[in-house]
């Protein structure tokens, strides 16, 4: 088995190697190489240094925007996790109807994402037109609209992750726990929690990088209204290489930025989570 | 195991087989091209469509002209409001359009490096008045092809149902001398008051302010105080050009915006609370069918007001009336009328394509057929010389555009065309929706234009 992997790596590998030089290794150097120019559309880029860089920074929208976005993943990730995990625990339980509500609650997350805004759009003005509201009145209608429909899409996928978490703690740690007179708070803490320790690395990577990535939803729900107070950084990015003449390369600067930081974040988490994981 | 090594071994097959379809397609279709120039020179135009409105009309055109010619035409229709980001990236594509629109000198500025000089071209010795076209320098980049007109679009029917009534508040008798603001806001006011009388919900269709759906305030309304300020500036002709070399604006007539404004949400079918949700269609349906007397929008609205279900409103009731706004002397002013849309040839592309693009559009605006297509169901009032009195569009607002043309009174040009950027348009908008929800004060909101008007013009 060893041997016939390594005769056929190749022809197993290239593949996706191929792909994964065209879709995203080229276009990455590409959109580096971008971030120091300035162009109207790709094929005539002027070297210009870091003048986008200056320019991004000193721009007002582009820190809301991140200021936007950092409160909306923190608050995001909490619920979530929360949530998928009590729902995870809920469903392990071996209640009836388990399976059906897994179903359920896994569905959202099949729905496309502007398609999930714009359903969301029209519940929540829905909700709001009885108080003579809508959701461009206020910045925080937005923020809570984004987070509700951030859990409902998350939620289900994170649950599925937790389920199988759980249902692999192995049960004679269970009993032993039982036995030595734990009470079920006890075994939460103590013998679940650090045995699904792998899952939780998953989902806070996850549901963070989700959030922090967040456009289409972002795009449908609100499109930063009121005067963009609710656009995320995605969404300001988008706004900025495609909105305005002149600062495609400030566009493309904050996008590297914007790279940066998720990576960053991204590892620091997953280093921090790794770290608690206990052997099975 | 061997189940697995059989599955693995086939979803790379599948994949590698996939890679290959993907580039054998590619080479069908040079060879195709290839194979055709001997002969026909088959060259395809691609036409980037900037009015979602009429993409239908163009695929039929694109049919006819390939039918005719033997030339192909892709039509691509960008969605509403995403003009600009959808020409940027099909420009930078090897397929690039071949045919596309620019809004004006502002949007000449950012698309230069890809206008074919049109100089010499039979479209442009159509034109019935050169100046319209976009110039630098000798050279000519960008040809108007639709004369449009906008102001208040109203429902003669109810109107002449209100100056019926008894106990009206206003000594006027039809909307003919309706011909100031004052009067115009006592017209609506009193109206207002006797909506139940007349069956309509309000008297302005719903003011949209969601994204996307602002540029009836920031482009058209926001028209008419800045061609006032620029008019005022004595040592330019042109308020377009006033508009170009002003760095700074002080928003003069920034009052008179707010008048008009004010009477639109005042008077309107939907809450104030409530305008940041609605979008122009919604609008245009609410005149359509009878919920409200007027709307604000250019002749391009008829086909929107023709073709919502069950509309009410008969082709003869559809009239305009110049926007007023309480600036001295507007009795004479007249409808704003002007043109956007400005078609450019790509100079990037093969000199083939250049040709067949023009030839193109010169089939478009001077054959038979396609002059046929332009008055009649493109409904566009086309500025060249090809077209006869009895070609112009037949539609009731078109017509409107028309007659208040001949009427000697003095036609608002359309200024935006001056205006920095789309982020000003934007910001201009999104003050507005603020103001609306009572976010923020009539002062700020002209602080924010000033301010955005400057910054963009600094960069």
């Amino acid at each position: 088995m060893q041997k016939s992997i390594k005769k056929y790596f190749a022809l197993f590998a290239l593949p996706t190697i191929l792909a994964f030089l065209i879709a995203f290794i080229i276009p990455f150097i590409l959109g580096i190489y971008l971030s120091f120019t300035e162009f109207t559309t790709v094929n005539d880029a002027k070297w210009i240094g870091l003048k986008n860089y200056v320019r991004a920074f000193s721009n007002q929208e582009f820190l809301d925007a991140l200021w936007f976005t950092v409160k909306f993943t923190i608050v995001s990730v909490i619920t979530i996790n929360v949530f998928a995990f009590l729902l995870g625990l809920l469903l392990t339980r071996g209640k009836k109807g388990t399976n059906l509500f897994r179903t359920i609650f896994f569905m959202p997350n099949l729905i496309g994402g502007i398609v999930l805004g714009y359903i969301w759009q029209l519940i929540i003005n829905g909700v709001l037109i009885k108080f003579d509201l809508t959701l461009t009145s206020s910045a925080t209608y937005g923020f809570w609209g984004l987070v509700v429909l951030m859990n409902w899409q998350l939620i289900g996928y994170m649950m599925i992750i937790y389920i199988a978490g759980i249902q692999n703690v192995p049960k004679d740690l269970m009993e032993a726990a039982q036995i030595d007179g734990a009470n079920r708070f006890r075994i939460l803490r103590s013998v679940t929690l650090p045995m699904v320790m792998p899952s939780i690395t998953i989902c806070l990577f996850l549901s963070l990088s989700n959030s922090f990535k967040l456009f289409d939803q972002n795009l449908a729900l609100t499109a930063g209204a009121p005067a963009k107070e609710t656009s995320m950084l995605a969404l300001d990015i988008y706004n900025t290489f495609y909105g305005r003449t002149g600062w495609e390369g400030v566009g493309q600067a904050k996008a590297v930025v914007f790279f940066v930081l998720v990576a960053l974040i991204a590892l620091v988490q997953l280093v921090i989570t790794r770290r608690k994981e206990v052997e099975n | 195991m061997k189940m697995k090594k059989w599955l693995t071994l086939m979803l790379s097959m599948t994949l590698l087989a996939g890679l290959a379809v993907g580039c054998g397609n590619k080479e069908e279709t040079n060879t195709g091209t290839n194979g055709t120039t001997g002969k026909t020179a088959k060259e395809e135009i691609y036409f980037l469509n900037f009015k979602p409105e009429i993409a239908e009309t163009y695929d039929k055109i694109a049919k006819d002209y390939e039918a005719e010619t033997g030339v192909k035409v892709k039509v691509v229709t960008a969605a509403s409001g995403t003009y600009e980001p959808t020409l940027k990236a099909e420009i930078a594509k090897s397929d690039a359009p071949t045919i596309f629109q620019i809004n004006g000198p502002v949007g000449y500025q950012s698309w230069k490096d890809y206008t074919l000089d049109l100089k010499d071209t039979k479209l442009y010795s159509y034109l019935t008045d050169n100046s319209l076209a976009v110039k630098d320098g000798e050279g000519v980049y960008g040809i108007p092809y639709v004369v449009e007109g906008y102001g208040i679009i109203y429902n003669d029917a109810i109107m002449k149902k209100y100056f019926a009534l008894a106990d009206k508040a206003v000594p006027y008798a039809s909307v003919a001398e309706v011909n100031t603001f004052d009067k115009l806001k006592a017209v609506v006011e009193d109206m207002t008051a006797k909506k139940d009388q007349l069956g309509i919900k309000g008297v302005f269709s719903s003011t949209s302010l969601g994204a996307g759906e602002q540029w009836r305030w920031q482009s058209h309304l926001a028209n008419l105080p800045l061609f006032y300020e620029f008019k005022d500036n004595t040592s330019v002709k042109d308020p377009v050009q006033a508009g170009l070399q002003s760095n700074e604006i002080t928003f003069k007539y920034g009052k008179n915006f707010q008048n008009i404004f004010d009477l639109y949400t005042n008077n309107s079918v939907t809450k104030k609370t409530l305008l940041g949700s609605k979008t122009v269609a919604d609008s245009m349906a609410e005149f359509a069918l009878g919920q409200s007397a007027m709307v604000q929008n250019g002749n391009w609205g008829w086909s929107q007001i023709n073709g919502v279900d069950g509309n009410v409103v008969k082709a003869e009731d559809v009239k305009f009336m110049p926007i007023y706004t309480g600036v001295a002397g507007e009795e004479k002013q007249g409808l704003a009328i002007g043109t956007e849309n400005y078609f450019a040839v790509n100079s990037k592309v093969s000199a083939e394509k250049q040709k067949a693009s023009i030839a193109f559009l010169e089939w478009l605006f001077s054959s038979e057929k396609g002059k046929k297509y332009v008055s009649g169901e493109l409904g566009f009032i086309a500025p060249f010389n090809t077209f006869k009195e009895e070609e112009r569009p037949a539609d009731p607002l078109a017509k409107e555009v028309s007659s208040w043309m001949s009427k000697g009174l003095n036609t608002v040009p359309w200024t935006f065309a001056a205006f920095p950027s789309e982020e000003f348009k934007n910001s201009f908008g999104s003050a507005l929706l603020q103001y609306v929800q009572g976010g923020l004060q009539w002062a700020d909101v002209e602080k924010a234009v000033i301010d955005s008007w400057k910054s963009e013009k600094a960069k």
